[in-house]
């Protein structure tokens, strides 16, 4: 392969690209309206895959003598449902919205309080020899 | 409270169930990690307690509801005996279920608060997002509910099954799917209740075909789904906390139940669709095989002389154990043995007991030393060297026809290899099969010795022979 044609090559690559750029560049602009439009979730989905893979990693990582305290422990945050069950009973318009977020806090106070105690109880008798 | 404040509030939070997960991977840790989320937990109730919007009569409202639900999950959490852990998770993973069902419907009868639209004109997307929370946590309700009955022994534990019960659950979840799909159509309020009594009936059907020993998996993925329903809820109202949360609990909940799957070499669509063990009464009465060698059965003082003359003796907790409350009794003997000279140590296998590592519990608990305690690929290599395997309130997992016998119905489960200690002391009510209604070859193994009777008696009684 002599010099000329590795230039010619080359020349033909950046061509390549350039196209392809350009071809990009459409693209984006044509989905940019549905892509403004779909934002505030896009950026939750991101956020729940992201969260997805947080948890995979940290869960593997758990030791499997604790897996019964794990399970404690997701039980009592899986509760912080609480949070949207105290915007209904604080904020909602209407006795029918006020009176489910009631019911919702009560019930998810129980797994909280529950599920954080039982852990702790659980996490305090794992001992070591000799302690 | 400003909404930067509130996000800021929120994204800590997050961090900090982040950490108490984390805090996890070893005992040492755990403490703190969940004290970490306890504090996160404040956390964010406090944020959205200072939430603009918020009234006074609100906040009494919440407040009240805090304090009854705190009450009742402290007394319970304090009362509750860890033999019954595994149905308190389940009634727990109900609760989330439940709350996921009424904030979805305060969501649809007060969208305006969650900026979702207006009473009955509510955007698109967060009614697919309601409804999928709705589904989600209804299905984990009812779904719960049965798990917490049959490990609570409410119910019976055996798999209930009928004629195209697989059909009628996938004609209910097409008729879910549809009805969802015109839920989002019209937003009408009788369709909201009608997808929550649907999917109640849903959960109710998925779980009753499930046997008692699989719960292990079904408790897991009713974590998993808890953690499903609050994300779902999460991005119905537009809540970061809600949608992390939710996704570290789907993951971890995912996890847990493909490790059980793991350890019983069974695919979760295997354990789903139920019915395994129901034939165990049939397999048991052809237990008797006129070709079988004699199983030979040993007294408490034999098997107690045997193991002071020991040096290594592994010991293998199962389901039963618990059952007869033995662990106490178990570590006493492990402590006289102990000071004999003889080196202790506990294996467990991954679905051992009715919730993942309920076992440690049950075994730190009676102040077994977690550092005494060992994972089934760590030990398995030790047991070649055992002079004494003790095997109290396991069986299947112990059946080495796992290994060979290709016809078995636990074929390919990973399995603890107690038959290659010197000597296998078997405690053991009768000679009844396990769960999987298989036969364990390991009663007619010449080095096996049958201890027959209650557990905590059984291990009474080597205790009693040991103090002579």
């Amino acid at each position: 392969m002599n010099a000329t044609e590795l230039a010619n090559q080359a020349q033909a690559t950046a061509q390549r690209a350039l196209e392809l750029a350009a071809q990009a560049r459409a693209a984006a602009e044509a989905v940019a309206p549905v892509a403004a439009a779909a934002e505030p979730f896009l950026y939750l989905l991101t956020i729940f895959l992201l969260a997805c893979f947080v948890g995979y990693h940290v869960v593997w990582n758990v030791t499997p003598a604790l897996h019964s305290p794990l399970m404690g422990v997701t039980n009592a945050i899986s509760s912080v449902i609480v949070v949207g069950a105290i915007l209904a009973a604080g904020t909602a318009d209407g006795a029918a919205a006020r009176i489910f977020g009631f019911i919702a806090v009560t019930l998810a106070s129980v797994n909280i309080f529950g599920g954080f105690m039982v852990t702790r109880r659980m996490l305090a008798m794992f001992k070591k020899k000799g302690s | 409270m400003g909404a930067t404040l509130s996000t800021l509030s929120y994204l800590v939070a997050s961090v900090l169930f982040i950490l108490a997960l984390r805090g996890l991977s070893h005992p040492e840790t755990s403490r703190r990690g969940n004290t970490f989320g306890m504090i996160g937990m404040g956390i964010a109730i406090l944020a959205t307690l200072f939430h603009h919007g918020m009234d006074l009569g609100g906040i009494v409202l919440v407040i009240a509801g805090l304090a009854i639900g705190g009450t009742v999950g402290t007394v319970v959490a304090r009362r509750i005996q860890m033999t019954a852990l595994p149905q308190l998770v389940a009634a727990f993973h109900s609760l989330v279920g439940m709350a996921a069902v009424f904030v979805a419907a305060a969501a649809f009868y007060a969208p305006e608060s969650f900026g979702i639209g207006t009473h009955g004109h509510i955007h698109g997307q967060s009614l697919v997002e309601m409804s999928l929370g709705l589904a989600i946590g209804a299905i984990t309700f009812s779904g719960s509910v049965i798990a917490f009955a049959k490990l609570a022994g409410r119910m019976s534990g055996a798999p209930i099954t009928f004629g195209g019960q697989h059909w009628l659950n996938l004609g209910l979840g097409l008729l879910l799917l549809v009805l969802i799909i015109s839920f989002v159509a019209t937003g009408n309020a009788a369709l909201f209740w009608m997808i929550a009594l649907l999917s109640f009936a849903l959960g109710f059907l998925l779980i009753i075909p499930i046997g008692g020993a699989d719960m292990p998996v079904v408790v897991s993925m009713l974590n998993s789904y808890s953690g499903w329903a609050a994300a779902g809820i999460g991005f119905t109202i537009g809540n970061l906390l809600l949608i992390i949360t939710g996704a570290l609990v789907g993951a971890s909940g995912a996890i847990l139940s493909y490790i059980m799957c793991k350890g019983m070499n069974r695919s979760i669509i295997n354990v789903l669709l139920g019915g395994f063990g129901s034939e165990s009464g049939a397999a048991a009465a052809g237990g008797g095989d006129a070709d079988r060698p004699p199983v030979k059965a040993g007294s408490p003082e034999d098997a107690a002389f045997m193991m002071k003359n020991a040096q290594k003796i592994i010991v293998v907790p199962g389901y039963g154990m618990a059952v007869a409350q033995a662990q106490q009794v178990l570590r006493e003997m492990g402590d006289l043995l102990k000071k004999e000279g003889v080196d202790i140590k506990y294996a467990i296998h991954p679905v051992a007991g009715r919730m993942p590592g309920h076992m440690n519990v049950l075994l730190a608990e009676a102040n077994v030393p977690y550092d005494e305690v060992f994972e089934l690929e760590e030990i398995n290599p030790e047991f070649a060297d055992a002079d004494v395997a003790f095997v109290i309130g396991a069986n299947d997992v112990t059946n080495p026809a796992a290994k060979t016998d290709k016809s078995s119905a636990i074929y390919g489960m990973p399995i603890l290899d107690v038959e290659r200690a010197k000597t296998v002391f078997f405690i053991k009510r009768g000679m009844a099969s396990g769960y999987a209604g298989v036969e364990n070859e390991l009663f007619f193994r010449p080095n096996t010795m049958m201890l027959f009777g209650d557990a905590k008696k059984v291990t009474q009684e080597i205790v009693q022979a040991l103090q002579r």
